[in-house]
């Protein structure tokens, strides 16, 4: 299936085509691809090479990129707010994206049981992640997780006073990012709902007449069926996850604060990039954020092996 | 390059199909008659419905309540925000939203109408040019093709961090920083791969037959691409509306860069503006504006949702 699917299928060499096809449309191919290739080559490859240049460079825009090695390298080892910040993100992504898989998980199950109202509940649930990464709903987040927010008066209704605002104590900031994050997850479900559906009935017929329970079902049929989509969620997501930006910097006012507690990676990239024009070691923590991405999604595809089942 | 991965990660239908289709699941999982013969009588039958249906409420309830309750409240005054969580009574204070249209140095119709440019030179940009590349993914053959693809498929999982820099440092010696170009010039450069995936996947799905027909009647690529495939497509071209829609009216990491001065704000710039300016202090009016915003949002959702789901059920999955 999908994007993934494609580059698997084509790395086991197992892509369309024989080994010596002929081309006969060289010709219109170009005229066809002509805006993909330019901005291939300016607005992907020449940039990329660009700033793998820079990340070598101290660099502020004003005076030309001065050639300093691995200086830039160097320094983000020492640099504690960098450290912090991928502190943040980490706990962000692996805390954040399983939650939200699961809840998506769960619910396209239980949507999948042929319920009553299914498109119903299905928009509901999918509207958040169409409008959670509008700076409206962080604007929200924002009142919600205050001192007198939304979520302190529900708590005071119930008896819980004087809680602190989440979004000003350190160590509850961060949280509420996550908890955004979760409410997001109508997008992976509706691409559990959609591999729900290719899932045989007849399995699950077989399943009762031997006597399977609903659990039981659920683990050896519907689990078992479902990893290779729950790899693809997985794999997106993480990539996902790793370039949040928007839900921390309004948050924060653009500070990923309180005491650096919601300084998402891309927060400090932008502060280091933008703010300070430090672009060259704006450009080197750009390389480093693709090198850990393209390590968690090596790694991904790699523990795949142990627990993604192909039905084919 | 990949925005939609970047501003707003969350919507990401991500190629598999949003399949969801239509509630025609396979009649009654889970919806057992209890009359087949062989299966034994079980409590849940009869309980299982009403427990799943009392989760799927609850559960509604909680995802949607902060949303009505932000609608519910730009329509308070603002001292009445932070004393009633409730979504009673429902007041009709339109104050809020005069106060908040006025707020900024422009009235908001002002950055409306900036997000409405921008949308629509992104929308154009990407249903022309991804639909071409499509085309030639699906249907040339062609040195390099499939080396091609895999690049392609690549670029969906690369970091805008990686490029945003040196690209600003190029738009910057053109010229075009502080303005649309930068953010809609890449859109006319197929840039965003995950809907020239989404085309090639549809376009694949098309009977060969129809492009061999209009061959044989003389049509040549361009005739069959704009005779034969582009009308077909339609339901894959209006999810990639929807989205770039969608996508770019929240933009946010490349708007903040590129458009600096406020007269050129889009509406997530003026609304992180608003917020910066008042602070804490009128929460109500900021309310007001933010609902704003997401009214045009929820309209495409609304209307778009047929279409997103047909666009979706014909490609992603296998």
């Amino acid at each position: 299936m999908s994007a993934i699917g494609e580059l698997t299928s084509m790395a086991k060499g197992r892509g369309r085509g024989g080994v010596r096809e002929k081309h006969p449309d060289n010709k219109p191919a170009l005229v066809f691809m002509a805006p993909w290739l330019l901005g291939l080559l300016g607005i992907t490859l020449i940039p990329m090479i660009a700033s793998l240049y820079l990340s070598f460079t101290d660099y502020s825009l004003l005076a030309a990129p001065k050639w300093i090695g691995l200086q830039n390298f160097v320094d983000m080892f020492h640099d504690a707010r960098l450290m912090t910040s991928l502190k943040v993100t980490l706990i962000y992504v692996i805390v954040g994206v399983p939650l939200q898989l699961a809840l998506a998980l769960a619910l396209a199950v239980l949507l999948n049981e042929g319920i009553k109202g299914l498109s119903f509940y299905r928009s509901i649930f999918y509207l958040p992640s169409l409008l959670g990464g509008s700076v409206a709903i962080a604007i929200l987040w924002r009142q919600m997780f205050g001192t007198g927010g939304l979520v302190n008066q529900i708590a005071g209704m119930l008896g819980f006073t004087n809680l602190p605002g989440w979004i000003s104590d350190p160590s509850t900031a961060l949280g509420t990012i996550i908890l955004l994050h979760v409410w997001t997850f109508g997008s992976p479900m509706i691409i559990f709902l959609a591999g729900l559906r290719q899932i045989p009935q007849m399995y699950y017929e077989a399943a009762e007449v031997d006597g399977a329970g609903r659990w039981r079902r659920f683990t050896a049929i519907t689990l078992p069926l479902l990893t290779p989509i729950i790899f693809f969620n997985l794999v997106l997501q993480v990539i996902n996850a790793f370039q949040s930006f928007t839900q921390a910097f309004v948050v924060s006012g653009g500070t990923g604060g309180p005491s650096d507690s919601t300084l998402f990676y891309t927060l400090y990239l932008y502060q280091k990039g933008f703010t300070q024009f430090d672009m060259g070691y704006a450009s080197a923590m750009a390389w480093l954020l693709l090198v850990i991405v393209a390590i968690f999604t090596v790694i991904n595809f790699f523990v795949s092996k142990f627990w993604v089942f192909y039905d084919d | 390059m990949t925005d939609q991965l970047t501003s707003s990660g969350p919507s990401r239908p991500a190629g598999a199909g949003a399949g969801a289709g239509t509630a025609a699941a396979p009649a009654g999982r889970g919806h057992r008659t209890g009359d087949q013969p062989g299966a034994r009588p079980r409590r849940t039958r009869r309980v299982g419905p009403i427990v799943r249906h009392a989760i799927l409420i609850i559960a509604s309830l909680v995802m949607i309540y902060p949303l009505l309750w932000m609608i519910v409240s730009s329509l308070r005054p603002n001292t009445e925000i932070f004393r009633n969580p409730g979504l009673l009574p429902i007041s009709f204070n339109t104050e809020n939203y005069v106060n908040g249209w006025n707020a900024l140095s422009q009235p908001f119709s002002h950055y409306l109408i900036n997000s409405t440019l921008l949308v629509l030179g992104c929308v154009i940009g990407n249903v022309i040019a991804c639909s071409l590349t499509a085309y030639a993914f699906a249907r040339l053959k062609f040195w390099g093709r499939n080396i091609a693809f895999a690049v392609m498929l690549m670029t969906l999982m690369l970091p805008i961090h990686v490029v945003i820099v040196p690209q600003y440092i190029m738009f910057s010696q053109t010229g075009w920083v502080n303005t649309m170009l930068p953010l809609i010039l890449p859109k006319f450069l197929a840039t965003d791969a995950f809907f020239v995936f989404l085309m090639v996947q549809f376009i694949r799905g098309i009977p060969r037959e129809l492009d061999e027909a209009a061959r044989i009647d003389g049509c040549g690529h361009f005739r069959i691409f704009f005779r034969v495939i582009l009308p077909l497509m339609t339901p894959a071209i209006a999810t990639t509306v929807i989205f770039t829609f969608m996508w770019m009216w929240n933009d946010f990491f490349g708007s903040l860069i590129y458009l600096t001065t406020p007269d050129n704000f889009t509406v997530p710039l003026a609304l992180r503006a608003f917020l910066d300016s008042q602070g804490t202090s009128d929460w109500g009016a900021m309310f007001a504006m933010s609902v704003l915003s997401l009214v045009p949002l929820f309209i495409v959702f609304l209307l778009g949702q047929r279409f997103l789901i047909r666009g979706f059920a014909t490609t992603g999955i296998k």
